[in-house]
């Protein structure tokens, strides 16, 4: 049950290897999130981060395995995470995702089934099966991790933008929907994020680390914000960037 | 209809592999925390349970409903001089939820908490309708004083009531430049007054800590009363005259507002003034006299913090005021009191010593981490939290501060034995079920 500063005392994460979800983790188990379920698709990476977890503070740790390319595997993933939280679960994290790195990678259909799957039709999926779960318990949050990119994409991350926009107005539509249930649903937007996922790739300005993506989702839990900015200030830098002319857009740098 | 729900366990659809979540009562809703909510269950409104029996002219004893409010009967009784024996802060509280939280009021140091002058009361259980009384079952009957609705739905109850001749309180005021001064009158004299209570300052300040205004009084005999409120001896209660209406903004209440409050406060109270006389509603009930105060706190609320410490560590008390004016959350409200000694209820909060109430404008960062500090302090001193106002205690620290938690897991088991009553405070904290097991 949350408490009165929104801080969760059981958390389910789907992509629970990500750093982002290590840092948000290790910050809800400092307050007062005790269970923790960690899903995702590499064992060994689960549990490392299921051990890093309990050295935080959580007394019940569990870890779900899935394949985000088997579309089939969300509600099974879900209820097996909700199980293993022992069906009191006040705060789902979907941080699964899939960047692809290449222009060139968008023509490999595969590839783009694949970045489709994993940051689109899979987690919504398994948010639209988890929301049931929490509209029967009457209360809980889902906190959804979209990116900057799925307001505006750059060449570099066209697909995965495209994908994570998908995600980002299903996530919307799906809070709308459930007002008055007791169950919120919050956006994330961050900015480029130094992480493994983005190793290798030229940091766009104002780059964050995961702890401060995991500190302004803190804040953005306890005031409620539909939707989390990281950095806050993109919020205001995307509201001119987004209606930024092609031709001023193309030449920005990154 | 309330046995049957019980019964029934709150799951009219039992379909699926999800048992049903729990069933609470819930009264007026006033109370702080989350005791009287069940986020995905059931939730028993008790207003239909608002019947208030005679007065028995040589006793006081009255039979009311668990649903009647404080307020209908003051209303009842006052112009027959009589009133409630025990009375919190708020007159807008149900007798069902006053038992539950085995309520106190000024004269706790007197006169002890609200489940002490019960004769008897009516508890539906899942288990059944029992009529209970500290004679025919003393474990059931404490389990539920102060037991958050935990061991059943109060639907009647008998009351002593105390004897009044007038709605006027004769009232002593005395202004404190610091808190150990206030505290050490109040240890010396308080035995002379049947209410005590003190507002302390707890914004920063140089000099002093916690300067404080201490008012102490008795309801007034007729022969105490001037001419003009011997028109008015026995008044009804007044009904607010002014209403907030609509929320703050975000932000009104801060430390410049709450400063500027604090001293406003300060210079308008007498530094020392006897016997003045002020009518019951503003003497108990201050802040009933404006209409949804709360919202002058805005959309992020107010949270309200209360401690107990035995009567031997007026030091944390102290500490908690000045960690307040340090920690840069400024609190709006601080009342301080002593308490006597606690009665037999295992999750009844009054203990002997010194109770600190801080009201807080939910907003600053700073502030969970002060009150997760001041629980610590708290708990090492051998105190505890006021569950009717708690969100957010840290659920390991409950054990610690009510230490008799398996009494109530015992009687739990007895007349709960499926586990029905929870509530989202039972769940935070633990305190059904597997957590009390456990």
């Amino acid at each position: 049950m949350d408490d009165a500063f929104g801080r969760p005392q059981s958390v389910v994460v789907l992509g629970g290897t990500s750093e982002i979800a290590g840092a948000l983790v290790a910050t809800l188990a400092a307050g007062r999130c005790r269970t923790v379920v960690l899903a995702g698709r590499d064992v060994d990476a689960l549990a490392g981060a299921a051990g890093r977890a309990r050295a935080g503070g959580a007394s019940v740790v569990e870890t779900v395995t899935f394949d985000a390319t088997d579309l089939k595997s969300a509600q099974d993933t879900v209820d097996r995470c909700f199980a293993a939280a022992g069906n009191q679960v006040d705060l789902v994290l979907v941080t699964v995702g899939l960047l692809n790195g290449s222009r060139s990678e968008t023509t490999d259909a595969d590839r783009i089934s694949e970045v489709a799957a994993a940051n689109f039709t899979w987690p919504a999926s398994a948010i639209a099966f988890a929301a049931e779960r929490l509209r029967a318990q009457g209360s809980g949050r889902i906190v959804v991790f979209s990116s900057v990119a799925a307001v505006r994409a750059r060449p570099a991350t066209v697909l995965y933008g495209s994908a994570k926009a998908a995600l980002d107005r299903f996530a919307s539509g799906l809070a709308q929907s459930l007002r008055g249930s007791g169950v919120v649903v919050q956006i994330v937007r961050p900015g480029f994020v130094h992480t493994k996922m983005t190793r290798g790739l030229r940091p766009a300005p104002f780059a964050v680390g995961p702890e401060d993506v995991a500190a302004a989702v803190m804040r953005g839990i306890e005031r409620d914000q539909a939707i989390i900015w990281v950095p806050g200030f993109l919020r205001w830098l995307y509201l001119v960037l987004r209606h930024l002319p092609r031709q001023l857009w193309a030449r920005l740098p990154g | 209809m309330v046995t049957e729900i019980l019964a029934s366990g709150g799951g009219g659809d039992s379909s699926g592999s999800h048992r049903p979540r729990g069933v609470i009562a819930r009264g007026l809703g006033r109370s702080y925390g989350d005791a009287a909510q069940r986020a995905g269950g059931v939730v028993i409104d008790t207003g239909c349970f608002d019947s208030i029996g005679p007065i028995e002219p040589a006793t006081g004893l009255v039979a009311v409903g668990g649903g009647a409010s404080l307020d209908e009967l003051i209303r009842r009784a006052l112009p027959l001089g009589w009133f409630p024996p025990v009375s919190p802060g708020t007159r807008y509280v149900t007798v069902g939820g006053a038992i539950a939280a085995d309520v106190h009021g000024k004269n706790h140091h007197r006169d002890g908490s609200f489940c002490s002058h019960l004769t008897g009361l009516t508890l539906v259980t899942p288990t059944g309708t029992r009529s209970v009384s500290p004679e025919t079952d003393a474990e059931l009957f404490w389990a539920t004083a102060g037991g958050m609705g935990l061991t059943g739905v109060v639907i009647a109850a008998t009351i002593r009531m105390t004897r009044v001749e007038t709605s006027w309180l004769s009232v002593d005021t005395g202004r404190f430049d610091d808190l150990d001064d206030v505290m050490a009158v109040m240890e010396a004299s308080d035995d002379r007054y049947r209410y005590s209570v003190a507002w302390v300052d707890c914004s920063p300040r140089r000099g002093g800590l916690g300067r404080s205004v201490l008012t102490r009084g008795d309801h007034a005999p007729p022969s105490a009363l001037g001419s003009s409120q011997r028109k008015a001896a026995r008044a009804p209660l007044s009904e607010p005259r002014l209403r907030v209406p609509l929320p703050a903004p975000r932000g009104l209440v801060n430390r410049w507002t709450v400063r500027g409050f604090n001293e406003l406060w300060f210079r308008r109270s007498p530094r020392r003034e006897c016997g003045a006389l002020q009518p019951l509603g503003s003497f108990f009930y201050p802040l009933d006299g404006l209409g949804d105060w709360n919202l002058l706190y805005g959309r992020g609320g107010l949270l309200q913090y209360q401690f107990v410490v035995p009567a031997g560590r007026a030091d944390v008390v102290r500490r908690a005021v000045a960690m307040t004016a340090e920690g840069g959350v400024p609190s709006s409200l601080a009342v301080l009191k002593r308490f006597g000694p606690a009665d037999p209820g295992p999750l009844s909060f009054p203990l002997e010593g010194w109770t600190l109430a801080l009201d807080f404008a939910v907003g600053p960062p700073e502030l969970a981490s002060l009150l997760d500090r001041l629980d610590e302090l708290v708990a090492a001193a051998g105190g505890r939290v006021y569950l009717a106002k708690d969100a957010r205690l840290r659920p390991e620290l409950l054990a610690v501060m009510y230490p008799r938690i398996p009494d109530l897991a015992n009687v739990r088991r007895r007349v709960d034995p499926d586990d029905v009553l929870r509530s989202d405070l039972s769940q935070r904290l633990g305190l059904d079920g597997e957590g009390l097991d456990g």
